[in-house]
């Protein structure tokens, strides 16, 4: 363990603000697409999305 | 003999693959689940301080991870699009469709975190540095291949011209990966190489690797919901799997 007390781990030395951004937007955009992807398998499922193209 | 005898096509079909991806999807994201925490936990909480970078070098567990997916990917979306015009297979045009956005949003992660870390370590988030720049040309090129496939409207065209440019575009990749050394970067050299012994604590490599693995699980998942939707929205017209009278019907083209 690295870490003395939770507000040293949250500091991250200072640089926490860069380390919990990187951190947070690569869950957030993980997630979201997760998120998408279900939707997106619901209405193709029940066929209400929008029509391909196709010939 | 053996081997001759399996039907490797079976699952090419995308009647025969679309079960076969929805039983594998739940232990891909359990993987994933599983080795992003144990990863989180070592690069968080096991591994040391950087002596020189203190403690920003920590955004190396989700930037290397995410960087090696954004190329990984674009190797493996090029390789089905080339398999698809080589044998002229819609499933493989599929699949080179259904990795492209997960490549996109890697590349786009890698460059966010990446930008994280350059502003604390040179003082910028960002330099036209041969790295960067041909990192962001990635990013260009997933969009490329993205947006031709959606402008054409006629599937088997959109197929064929967003398969080229992906197979054009995958000279990047290597372009990438050694332009540490071909250039004098600010980016800094490789952290881990076949050649040399890892210039990292055990631990740190150990984090990475993980959470690398993670990603990659992470990526086959949301890969193969994506091929689901592709598979129900494209072969909608051949009608199976929708109304179950209909199934006798099917007529993959």
């Amino acid at each position: 363990m690295q870490w003395g007390s939770l507000s040293e781990f949250v500091a991250m030395g200072g640089y926490g603000l860069y380390v919990w951004t990187s951190f947070g937007v690569t869950a957030l955009c993980m997630l979201w697409e997760v998120l998408a992807l279900r939707r997106r398998h619901a209405a193709a499922l029940a066929g209400t999305n929008e029509p391909i193209h196709d010939r | 003999m053996g081997l001759a005898h399996i039907n490797w096509f079976k699952y090419s079909s995308p009647q025969a693959f679309y079960p076969l991806a929805g039983r594998l999807t739940p232990w891909c994201a359990a993987a994933a689940i599983l080795l992003i925490g144990v990863g989180l936990y070592i690069g968080l909480f096991v591994a040391p301080t950087d002596f020189q970078q203190g403690q920003s070098y920590r955004i190396i567990f989700v930037h290397v991870p995410a960087a090696w997916m954004s190329m990984f990917l674009y190797v493996a979306m090029a390789l089905w699009a080339g398999l698809g015009l080589g044998l002229n297979a819609r499933p493989s045009f599929m699949m080179a469709q259904a990795i492209a956005p997960t490549g996109a949003l890697f590349t786009f992660l890698a460059l966010v975190t990446g930008a994280m870390w350059g502003k604390p370590t040179w003082g910028a988030w960002w330099v036209w540095d041969a790295r960067l720049t041909s990192e962001l040309i990635l990013l260009f090129l997933y969009g490329g291949v993205m947006l031709l496939r959606t402008s054409i409207d006629d599937s088997r065209r959109a197929d064929r011209a967003s398969a080229l440019f992906a197979l054009v575009g995958v000279v990047n990749v290597p372009i990438i990966y050694f332009s540490v050394r071909w250039w004098n970067t600010l980016h800094q050299g490789a952290s881990v190489s076949m050649t040399a012994a890892p210039k990292m604590a055990a631990t740190m490599l150990t984090a990475m690797l993980v959470m690398t693995l993670g990603f990659w699980m992470y990526s086959t998942a949301v890969i193969l919901v994506r091929m689901r939707c592709v598979i129900l929205e494209r072969e909608r017209q051949s009608s199976w799997g929708m109304p179950q009278s209909h199934r006798d019907a099917v007529e993959v083209h």
